[in-house]
């Protein structure tokens, strides 16, 4: 008994040693973020700064082209959230409740697409898209991110858990498929869908590479882009840096501790699938 | 609309739901597939109007250039480092998450935040973190180590330092994913082990570890997948540097296709770094599957 309970006690050191490995980082960049005083190398490196200041949140708005690069990213991600969410949705009934020549063959190739790397495909976008005229437009940064194959899966995962019944009443009145879809599939998904949205808000938010690849001129970055520029540009001034870095993270972090549920469940579902 | 038959009226649904995500999916997936090949066997620059083709130059070429062969090297060393420490490190964490311990969704949500940050965020922090006076140097030296290189424009530790950044940024994401493999354990299982005498440490590696297999091998290949094409800590912390000790494949790749425009080239690498994804994932399936022996 005794064993045990030591057992525990060295499990909770354990824990708590780890989540300072994991949540220290972020409380060091809090706390240079208010701090007034430039040199963030002096020794000893304290937790808490000695002059606070708000400053640096304030020139972020100021002083760099923040608001924009805001602006960028909110569109970028508010219209690849809301199209994945309708057209996986789409595809995914299609997928679940639909029997059509050729569906088992388009759903094996949109399988093994996912086997594919996206590092082949970067120059093949890139020439497509240049030949459009579309590099360094918003519009080359939102395309190719409009639909998703793994957000298509999910909502056919989704669609198949339920009852095969559901639509023959609707049929027998006349309905056509996209009323079934629209006005009996829909609400009753919104567990699935919020998943999705959830998903693709955080990988649009978050994406780095494709915004490198597509944009070269400061007004057409998102913030992720815009903060890595300045990092090469004013290595000096961390604070504002890291000012800049805690703002772009709070929406995701926001996001994350709402719907946690939605994400440890995703992760779970996926985790089975082997 | 009228059908003739509710067979015809599935088929033209089914196609209409399914038009537009194929439209896309072709453009931005499919045919660039097919597409990256043919680049490939073409000397194509993006400033040069004039495309030859040269067959398997743009290859010959790759395995004569020893920044690429170092590229593969780096790669590799990257993901034999960080696939299996982080493997490890997700279970282990998910392991003692998984005794009935007070606090569990706090402690889960603390290890995932990192995992659901901009990579932008997580290395800018990192590059201050391992900068000659920055947390790391300062914390060695409060226990007595004497250290003050700067991690990441040192050739030997930058690749190391980037490493460790990957693995506490993506093991909680794998710890979590442990968990709910664990959860699925019958307890019973351990209740036996337990009459019979197992030490923890037993039940870990006897019980544990061979009923989380399918999702050990969820993790590794999704580790995998990711170690290989890891950008954008690179290019934001080291550009590949110093003298080309932290260039990976995909770093590579960008730098050829995008720095120098070398469309070709810079996709004939792409192609090697796909192969070798492809190759490895098969390995995997053949001689660890997920189901267990």
């Amino acid at each position: 008994m005794k064993e045990l309970k030591l057992q525990k006690i060295g499990f909770i050191i354990i824990l708590a040693v780890a989540t300072l490995i994991y949540i220290g980082p972020f409380l060091f960049s809090i706390s240079i973020s208010f701090n007034a005083d430039k040199n963030v190398f002096e020794w000893p490196i304290k937790l808490f700064p000695e002059t606070f200041t708000l400053d640096n949140y304030k020139n972020v708005w100021n002083e760099l082209p923040f608001g924009k690069w805001l602006f960028n990213s909110v569109l970028v991600t508010t219209i690849q959230t809301v199209t994945n969410v309708f057209f996986s949705a789409l595809a995914g009934f299609a997928f679940a409740r639909l029997e059509f020549k050729g569906r088992k063959l388009i759903f094996g190739l949109l399988l093994s697409s996912l086997m594919i790397p996206g590092i082949i495909l970067l120059v093949p976008k890139f020439i497509i898209l240049n030949e459009f005229r579309l590099i360094n437009s918003y519009a080359g940064l939102i395309i190719p991110g409009l639909v998703g194959v793994t957000n298509i899966f999910l909502m056919k995962q989704f669609f198949e858990t339920i009852p095969k019944d559901l639509e023959q009443a609707a049929l027998i009145d006349g309905c056509s498929y996209f009323r079934i879809f629209w006005q009996v599939f829909l609400p009753i998904s919104k567990p699935a869908l919020a998943a999705v949205a959830i998903y693709t808000f955080q990988g649009s938010w978050n994406e780095f590479l494709w915004p490198v690849i597509v944009t070269y001129t400061e007004n057409m970055y998102t913030l992720p882009l815009g903060m890595a520029s300045l990092r090469t540009e004013l290595m000096t001034d961390w604070p504002l840096l890291m000012a800049g870095t805690i703002l772009i993270s709070l929406p995701t972090l926001a996001i994350f501790i709402i719907f946690q549920r939605y994400f440890v469940q995703g992760v779970a579902s996926s985790g089975l699938k082997g | 609309m009228k059908f003739r038959s509710r067979k015809k009226e599935q088929l033209f649904w089914g196609y209409v739901f399914l038009a537009f995500p194929l439209f896309l999916l072709s453009i931005f997936v499919f045919f660039p597939i097919g597409f990256a090949f043919v680049v490939s066997f073409y000397d194509w620059n993006l400033l040069i109007p004039d495309k030859p083709f040269v067959g398997l130059g743009n290859y010959f070429e790759l395995f004569k250039d020893p920044v690429f062969i170092k590229a593969i090297k780096n790669t590799i060393i990257y993901t034999l480092g960080v696939v299996p420490v982080q493997t490890l490190l997700s279970l282990f964490l998910a392991f003692i998450m998984n005794q009935k311990i007070r606090g569990r969704a706090f402690f889960r949500t603390a290890f995932y935040i990192p995992a659901i940050t901009s990579s932008v965020v997580t290395s800018i922090i990192f590059v201050w973190i391992y900068s000659k006076p920055g947390l790391l140097n300062f914390g060695l030296n409060s226990v007595g180590i004497d250290s003050n290189i700067d991690w990441l424009t040192n050739p030997t530790t930058v690749l190391p330092s980037i490493m460790m950044l990957n693995i506490w940024t993506t093991s909680g994401y794998f710890m979590v994913s442990f968990l709910a493999g664990l959860q699925n354990i019958p307890s019973s299982l351990y209740e036996a082990a337990k009459i019979d005498g197992a030490n923890q440490w037993q039940q870990f590696w006897k019980i544990t570890v061979p009923m989380v297999r399918p999702v050990t091998y969820f993790v590794v290949i999704i580790s995998l997948i990711g170690c290989f094409q890891v950008f954008d800590q690179i290019f934001i912390m080291s550009s590949g540097g110093p003298d080309n000790a932290s260039t990976t494949m995909s770093y590579f790749v960008y730098q050829n296709s995008f720095k120098y425009f070398r469309f070709g080239f810079g996709a004939a690498s792409a192609v090697i770094l796909a192969l070798l994804i492809f190759a490895t994932t098969l390995i995997q399936k053949k001689y660890f599957p997920p189901e267990a022996y």
